[in-house]
């Protein structure tokens, strides 16, 4: 698509869009949003920018092949899920670090829930945008 | 497997062949003191399957049998493949399915019993097919693991009901509860299921033609797969299961008539043959045939013909199939019509063919003798039909005299031999130490028999009668009728040793109009069957997508809708609550958006009105407050929005079904209103019928202070349900490379 406006406009809206994700992702565990749906806004944002930009550009942009990048997700939600048995608990057990807490206050909680949900994203983001790349590519 | 170091395969598999013969053989004192040795490990606890092994009388005769024939055929192959390239993967094949064959003479569970009853299927499937460039062998290979295979499902089926009805996985708790499994209702089922299996196994009538197929195979793999070892897993579990199965007259009757017709069939195609191997191969199903015919009696002396029988055939059996490979090898022919007077170039060789087929025969005073006394004793004591048995054992032996002479007189003492005498060499060493041995024990243990009789019959005959027994045997009876019979017997056999082109040439004669063979009803059955899928397939899978679509809609319609209407799931619609004005106006716009995706004449609009009936769905979503739902919904809208239209806009138009005319219109029509209507209510039933919140309840009480976060759908994804969410992160990442590849890699059009 040759439209100089749908092709700045993709751009800003790409780069907003994958802001957002990354807000979804942060903040999943406590409001909605999380790694899924995360995943979903960031890839329908690249998806977008590569409508106007076309799929080579999209690949440009990742730097990495899609397919890997999925790949990579599911390893690290795996490697998420090991990381308790290492301790001895059950495979995908929750562990969590809370860093600067006060008995009223939990501060900033960190936990393997967020890494697997970080994989999630990234298998997510790589998986749709791999399609679609594909499929553009293709036609 | 490596193909570059066959000596590695053959050291390793032959050391542990040793050391576990030398474990066996150090075990034969407790054994047959009553003492069977266990192990027992856990394997899948909730299931009750663990790794049982039981090492008793019975396990313990066929254990040594496998593990010592075991290095002596490892140790023949060494010498007949020693030039081969692939001789390693040979070696290891042999000790694979060796340690398969242990496994399924002293596992104790019934699952396990199961699982190395297959593994020896699919070694001897690789085993026979070794030779895998020749087309005979790879479809004699397939033939063996379709029937073998097949027969190993049905016996699993028996098992398992058996186990049912026993309440216990444990064979040797199995074997013990004969009562209750004799008296069940079911118990001529069960009884047919394992047969079937042990049948199959152990190439009996009507699955016999399998084994002589299986010739196809190198010389030494028959001799340990065809000879002595896995042909003879259906008779161990006859012989295991007789406790808990025999002793009726179904039991009785069965085995007696198909032992017997096996038995008598193929020594009657053995005596046609002029190939020695298969000639050998009908001899090893006729011997099969008389082990099941003796096993199906539960009379002492029967059983201990059969078990005695079975060594007895072990010994000379793989002697003389390892004599064959060393003729094949020496002089590059197993044509009986073309060998002759090898006793001077192969002097070794034949004094083994001597010794292991005079044990064949039936002569004194090697241990063939003391077996077939035992036979005929065994079918005289037998209550049901002691003249119709002992009719089918004497015809049996007589042929196994002619064939055995056959053997010994055509080959290696009279005559000469038609191919070029100057280059035949006797064979090396490690190439008659093996069958020299075998045929030494025959005839060792025919002159002492007491030591074989008490530590290893003996044992094994208690477990099969499932009491204590003593076992004496020796070389003379006294003037007996058991003497008569082997009087007789050797005067016909001779007799049909003499005449044998006369009857080889009468034989062909009949079998030239015999109508049916099991070979070619195999061969029917399988070129039938692909026959059928192949018709099946072209019907269904037409290649158009709209035909798919169409089969797989009016399925999901008409089977909901008539378990709908069978089952009258009750609707009472006064009890739904009142729909927000909101949502009902977002509704109004589906219902439109939809009639413009139906009627549109642009692609364009068809899509952009697909987006909003999705789209109204993630607001519908919102509406009733699942805000996680409705981004997923929005998110995955707007891809496929972008996705279809990408396609869409480039495919080609498509004549006659995107406008398919009025009667696809109806049935499009209706097919899709059906689907509205048939998914309508089943959301509106759902809706209606009460539901169970403690599992809300559970994750609103537990999100926060057992995950620590308040989203209860991420805890639920990420914690709580992680496993799930791992499969379908999975099914996404697998289902993303396979639409890659499947638009990356454009196939070739084939030339047809």
């Amino acid at each position: 698509m040759n439209s100089i406006i749908f092709r700045t406009v993709s751009r800003l809206l790409m780069g907003l869009m994958l802001l957002f994700s990354l807000f979804l992702l942060w903040r999943g565990h406590n409001e909605p949003g999380g790694g899924f749906i995360g995943g979903l806004v960031a890839a329908a944002g690249l998806v977008v920018y590569g409508l106007a930009d076309g799929p080579k550009s999209m690949r440009l942009i990742l730097r990495a092949d899609p397919g890997a990048i999925a790949l990579t997700g599911l390893l690290i939600a795996v490697i998420a899920g090991l990381m308790p048995v290492v301790g001895g608990s059950d495979f995908l057990t929750g562990l969590w670090l809370f860093i600067g807490a006060t008995p009223t206050d939990k501060g900033l909680a960190l936990g393997t829930p967020l890494l697997f949900d970080i994989g999630v994203y990234l298998a997510v983001v790589g998986g749709v945008v791999g399609m679609v790349i594909a499929i553009e590519e293709s036609l | 497997m490596s193909n570059h170091s066959p000596r590695a395969g053959f050291l390793v598999g032959l050391l542990c062949a040793v050391a576990l013969s030398a474990w066996f053989i150090a075990q034969v004192g407790a054994v047959s003191a009553g003492n069977a040795t266990v192990f027992i490990v856990d394997w899948v606890p909730r299931l009750g399957i663990e790794l049982a092994f039981r090492l008793d009388g019975l396990s313990m005769l066929f254990c040594l049998l496998i593990s010592i024939i075991g290095v002596l055929v490892m140790l023949y192959t060494s010498g007949y493949f020693r030039t081969h390239r692939d001789q390693g993967r040979l070696q290891w094949l042999l000790f694979a399915f060796m340690l398969a064959m242990l496994g399924l003479v002293t596992a104790d569970n019934i699952l396990l019993l199961f699982v190395f009853w297959e593994l020896t299927t699919i070694t001897s499937f690789l085993l026979v097919g070794f030779d895998h460039e020749n087309r005979k062998a790879r479809r004699a290979a397939l033939q063996a693991l379709l029937i073998t295979g097949g027969g190993g499902l049905v016996l699993l089926v028996g098992l398992l009901m058996a186990a049912d009805i026993a309440g216990t996985y444990r064979v040797s708790e199995l074997v013990a509860s004969g009562d209750v499994l004799r008296s069940h209702d079911s118990y001529e089922l069960v009884l047919a299921l394992i047969l079937v299996g042990a049948f199959t196994k152990s190439a009996q009538f009507p699955f016999h033609f399998w084994l002589p197929n299986a010739m196809a195979a190198p010389s030494p793999v028959s001799a340990y797969l065809h000879s002595a070892t896995m042909v003879k897993a259906g008779i161990y579990l006859l012989a295991r299961f007789q406790p808990a199965l025999g002793g009726t007259e179904v039991w009785f009757y069965t085995l007696s008539i198909f032992g017997a017709i096996t038995a008598v069939w193929a020594s009657l195609m053995a005596l046609r043959q002029t190939d020695l191997k298969l000639m050998l191969a009908w001899t090893t199903v006729m011997a099969l045939g008389t082990l099941t015919l003796f096993l199906g009696s539960d009379v002492r002396i029967a059983a201990l013909a059969a078990m005695t029988f079975l060594l007895v055939h072990a010994f000379y059996k793989c002697a003389l199939f390892l004599v064959i490979g060393n003729v094949d090898y020496s002089t590059g022919t197993r044509e009986i019509d073309r060998l002759g007077g090898l006793m001077r170039v192969l002097p070794i060789t034949a004094l083994i063919a001597i010794a292991a087929g005079f044990s064949m025969a039936g002569f004194p005073p090697f241990l063939g003798f003391i077996g077939k006394e035992l036979k005929y004793e065994g079918a005289l004591a037998i209550a049901g039909e002691p003249y119709l048995i002992a009719a089918a054992a004497l015809a049996a032996n007589a042929m196994m005299v002619a064939v055995a002479l056959a053997i010994v007189i055509r080959v290696f003492l009279k005559g000469k031999t038609q191919t070029d005498r100057e280059k035949i060499r006797e064979v090396p060493w490690s190439m008659w130490v093996g069958p020299l041995l075998l045929a030494a024990a025959g005839l060792f243990t025919g002159i002492f028999p007491d030591m074989l009789a008490k530590s290893i019959i003996q044992p094994a005959l208690s477990e099969v009668l499932l009491r204590e027994t003593t076992v004496k045997l020796s070389l003379w009876h006294g003037i007996n009728v058991p003497l008569a019979l082997s009087v007789v017997t050797v005067a016909i056999g001779t007799v049909l040793f003499l005449k044998s082109a006369l009857v080889r040439a009468r034989l062909n004669q009949w079998l030239s109009v015999w109508p049916i063979t099991g070979d070619r009803t195999y061969q029917a059955s399988l070129v039938n069957t692909e026959r059928l899928a192949q018709r099946v397939t072209d019907r269904i899978q037409s290649g158009s997508l709209s035909q798919y679509l169409t089969i797989i809609f009016t399925v999901f319609v008409v089977s909901v809708a008539a378990v709908w209407v069978t089952h009258r799931v009750p609707m009472n619609f006064s009890e739904l609550t009142d729909v927000p004005p909101l949502a009902l106006l977002i509704c109004v716009l589906m219902v439109g958006a939809t009639i413009v995706v139906a009627v549109s004449p642009s692609r364009l609009l068809s899509i952009c009105a697909l987006g909003i009936v999705g789209s109204g769905v993630a607001i519908l979503f919102l509406i009733f407050g699942a805000i996680d739902v409705a981004i997923t919904q929005l998110m995955v809208e707007t891809l496929f929005v972008v996705l279809i239209a990408a396609v869409m806009l480039k495919l080609p138009k498509f004549p006659g079904q995107e406008h398919p005319g009025a009667v696809g219109g109806v049935r499009d029509a209706s097919i899709a209103i059906g689907c509205g209507v048939v998914v309508g209510a089943i959301t509106i039933a759902v809706g209606l019928s009460p539901l169970d919140l403690s599992i809300t309840e559970f994750y609103e009480a537990a999100s926060l202070p057992q995950a620590y976060g308040a989203n209860i759908v991420n805890v639920i994804l990420v914690d709580f349900r992680a496993l799930d969410t791992l499969g379908e992160v999975a099914v996404v990442a697998i289902a993303a490379l396979a639409v890659i590849a499947l638009v990356t890699v454009r196939p070739q059009r084939r030339s047809s």
